[in-house]
């Protein structure tokens, strides 16, 4: 059988099966030592990247104006860690909601794990309609190549008008490689996004936070970005919204992978939120003095269920580790709250918090550049000031 | 072995300033730097060339004459050859179109095994333009690289950063790479002999006609997104400063805090 788009050189073809390892679909069979494609093919581009013998060729149809309107509803990509959803996948799937109810469209939401099923009725209560799951014990751990190839597949069976990802470590991993091999363009870390004139309006920070951009993708489909977490805003659960359930029928093949996982290491505390998803961050700097005293911004975050964060001063110093920095050579972060305790904020840690909600900055010098952003400053000495204010919140939030 | 960098000449962004008028960034007097990514990417790229021996590192860059400049720096770090990708036809590119003029510079070298870029570029902080050039070359990525050792002429062992610790990968060649600099990271400042060294070292320029490609999918044509707007962010209210002895700073400051929806709301 004959499937558009796709074709097998069979001069070239040695019937060798590394299409057939690593096609997710299990859309390729070997037949008389040649490959051969089935109706399920979604052109994915999996066995054009591991052929060695050029032996494949994929054209995908072209876009032009009369199809683009082919391609309709909002999908997200949700990512989940140790079987639960994560926090920055109910921030898109709200604004994935919002924008597909401006374009009368419905929401989609890619969820890839070695479970997904149960996590399906949970994202439909922040707005999702369809659920496309992909069940598959070897994608419990992300790699970028199943990944990729099994997005990219399904954007181009089903057409979706807007792709949105988190802007996390996989999301910045996985999105170029799906946008890449679409040939469609990508927004990297918006910070907003909204409909004009039909399109999807994205705004992103550049240059270390000093100047905002808008950008669209007006000529191909779909439009996709990645969305910087904790900035989108989580939208109240109906928990009466139930989404339709497509599973998608995978095959992988471990062996097929180039990379290999060797080892896992966790260097936060086991139940800690990551600094990414955290409400309430209350980071120290070089006034911290000791890694000891970090203990009274622990007791801190205890109180206020906040998590804590460094400068790069203090992780140099070996106070806390590399995965609590926040700032350029560091993680970028935009809590409701961020509480900056002995950190004089000079540009390159600004640009990593500065587009938290409240801004509060504890300093002996007046003059610290923290100051300018802060919303609120308290000159004095935060050894004193942290446990008298965890002594106050304690009191404070009891009544409550 | 062949090993190839690819680096990006950028505006010191600590030194960026906006005009308040125009809401335009100041790029006058703003000095032009290899970006610090890309700088921890070379150093890394010629320590491993010296350990395998009979290896050489090209480095390359689209970017306008200047970025000659950032191209000599990486000469200077160790690099064997470089090659700057320059052409008015470039300009406006966006990070797919960056991707593929870069995929087809690399295709034109011919072969390699390891692409080496920075994480990401500050000006820009996408991370996209490494991803997407190892998806057009069609070869295998790894994000976050901490650390990379190369175990023997096929395999590199890797550290690669997650959001709450690290992994260990193994991968085979060929793959691309990019690299995050430890928080310690002190760009290396090549000493005089290097920088005269690097001047006899081959340096090429490309050009529209070098790279051949699809000339519509080059520059502001061949890129995908379309920036339609830049503006200064919103500033910030001002800073209700809190001066008083602690105890009373700290039942102001948690009266403020305590307003707060994400105290009241647990």
């Amino acid at each position: 059988m004959k499937i558009l788009g796709i074709e097998i050189i069979l001069d070239k073809c040695t019937g060798c099966g590394l299409c057939v390892k690593v096609c997710p679909f299990a859309a390729v069979k070997i037949l008389n030592k040649k490959a051969e494609i089935e109706a399920n093919c979604t052109l994915c581009g999996s066995c054009l990247e591991v052929c060695k013998f050029d032996a494949i060729v994929i054209e995908r149809p072209k876009l032009s104006d009369k199809n683009l309107s082919e391609y309709k509803n909002v999908w997200i990509f949700v990512e989940i860690r140790e079987n639960e959803l994560k926090k920055v996948s109910l921030e898109l799937a709200s604004k994935a909601r919002e924008i597909a109810d401006t374009l009368g469209e419905k929401v989609g939401a890619v969820i890839l794990g070695e479970k997904a099923k149960h996590l399906c009725d949970e994202i439909a209560a922040y707005g999702v309609d369809i659920a496309y799951i992909v069940e598959n014990k070897n994608l419990s751990e992300y790699n970028t190549s199943n990944y990729t190839g099994i997005l990219t597949g399904l954007i181009l069976k089903y057409k979706p008008n807007i792709v949105l990802f988190p802007a996390t470590h996989l999301g910045r991993d996985l999105a170029p490689r799906v946008a890449a091999s679409l040939e469609v363009g990508l927004t990297a870390d918006c910070t907003g996004l909204s409909i004009k004139d039909g399109l999807l309006l994205q705004t992103r920070p550049a240059f270390g936070g000093n100047i905002m951009a808008d950008i669209i993708s007006p000529n191909v489909r779909p439009q996709m970005a990645t969305t910087r977490p904790n900035v989108m805003k989580i939208q109240k659960p109906d928990h009466s919204r139930k989404a339709e359930i497509i599973s998608i029928p995978i095959e992988l093949d471990p062996k097929a992978l180039k990379i290999i996982i060797k080892e896992v290491v966790k260097t936060t505390k086991a139940g800690v939120k990551s600094l990414d998803e955290a409400d309430i961050i209350i980071s120290g700097g070089r006034g911290m003095g000791s890694a000891e005293n970090f203990k009274i911004l622990e007791d801190l975050a205890k109180t206020i269920n906040g998590v804590v964060g460094a400068s790069r001063a203090a992780v140099d110093a070996g106070w806390r580790p590399r995965t609590n920095q926040v700032g350029q050579s560091g993680k970028t972060v935009s809590p409701k709250i961020y509480i900056a305790c002995g950190i004089s904020g000079k540009i390159q840690h600004q640009v990593g918090m500065k587009s938290s909600d409240t801004i509060i900055a504890i300093n002996t010098d007046r003059e610290a550049p923290i100051f300018d952003i802060a919303d609120c400053g308290i000159i004095g000495d935060l050894n004193e000031i942290i446990p008298a204010l965890n002594e106050e919140l304690k009191k404070n939030l009891c009544k409550n | 072995m062949k090993l190839i960098a690819c680096i990006k000449q950028v505006p010191d962004t600590t030194e960026v300033k906006v005009d308040p008028k125009t809401h335009t960034l100041i790029r006058d007097g703003v000095p032009s730097i290899l970006n610090p990514y890309d700088q921890f990417a070379i150093e890394e790229c010629v320590r491993i060339r010296d350990q395998i021996g009979d290896c050489s590192v090209s480095v390359l860059t689209m970017g306008p004459p200047q970025a000659r400049s950032a191209l000599m720096r990486c000469l200077a770090l160790g690099a064997d050859e470089a090659i700057l990708i320059s052409d008015k036809a470039f300009a406006g590119s966006d990070t797919w179109a960056t991707a593929y003029t870069l995929s087809l510079a690399i295709k034109k070298i011919g072969f390699f095994d390891i692409v080496f870029c920075g994480q990401q570029a500050i000006d820009g902080d996408t991370a996209q333009v490494g991803p997407e050039l190892a998806q057009q070359l069609g070869i295998p990525q790894v994000t976050y690289v901490e650390k990379i050792e190369i175990d023997n002429k096929n395999k590199l062992t890797i550290n690669k950063q997650t959001e709450d610790g690290y992994q260990i990968l193994e991968a085979k060649l060929p793959l691309l790479l990019t690299l995050l600099p430890p928080t310690s990271f002190q760009p290396e400042h090549p000493p005089m002999s290097s920088i005269l060294k690097a001047k006899r070292k081959p340096f090429n320029i490309w050009d529209v006609e070098t790279l051949g490609g699809d000339k519509s999918r080059f520059g502001l044509d061949g890129s995908f997104t379309q920036v339609i707007k830049t503006y200064t962010p919103p500033k910030r209210g001002e800073c209700e400063l809190i001066e008083d002895n602690p105890k009373e700073a700290a039942k102001k400051l948690s009266k403020i805090l305590c307003k707060n929806e994400a105290l009241t709301k647990r």
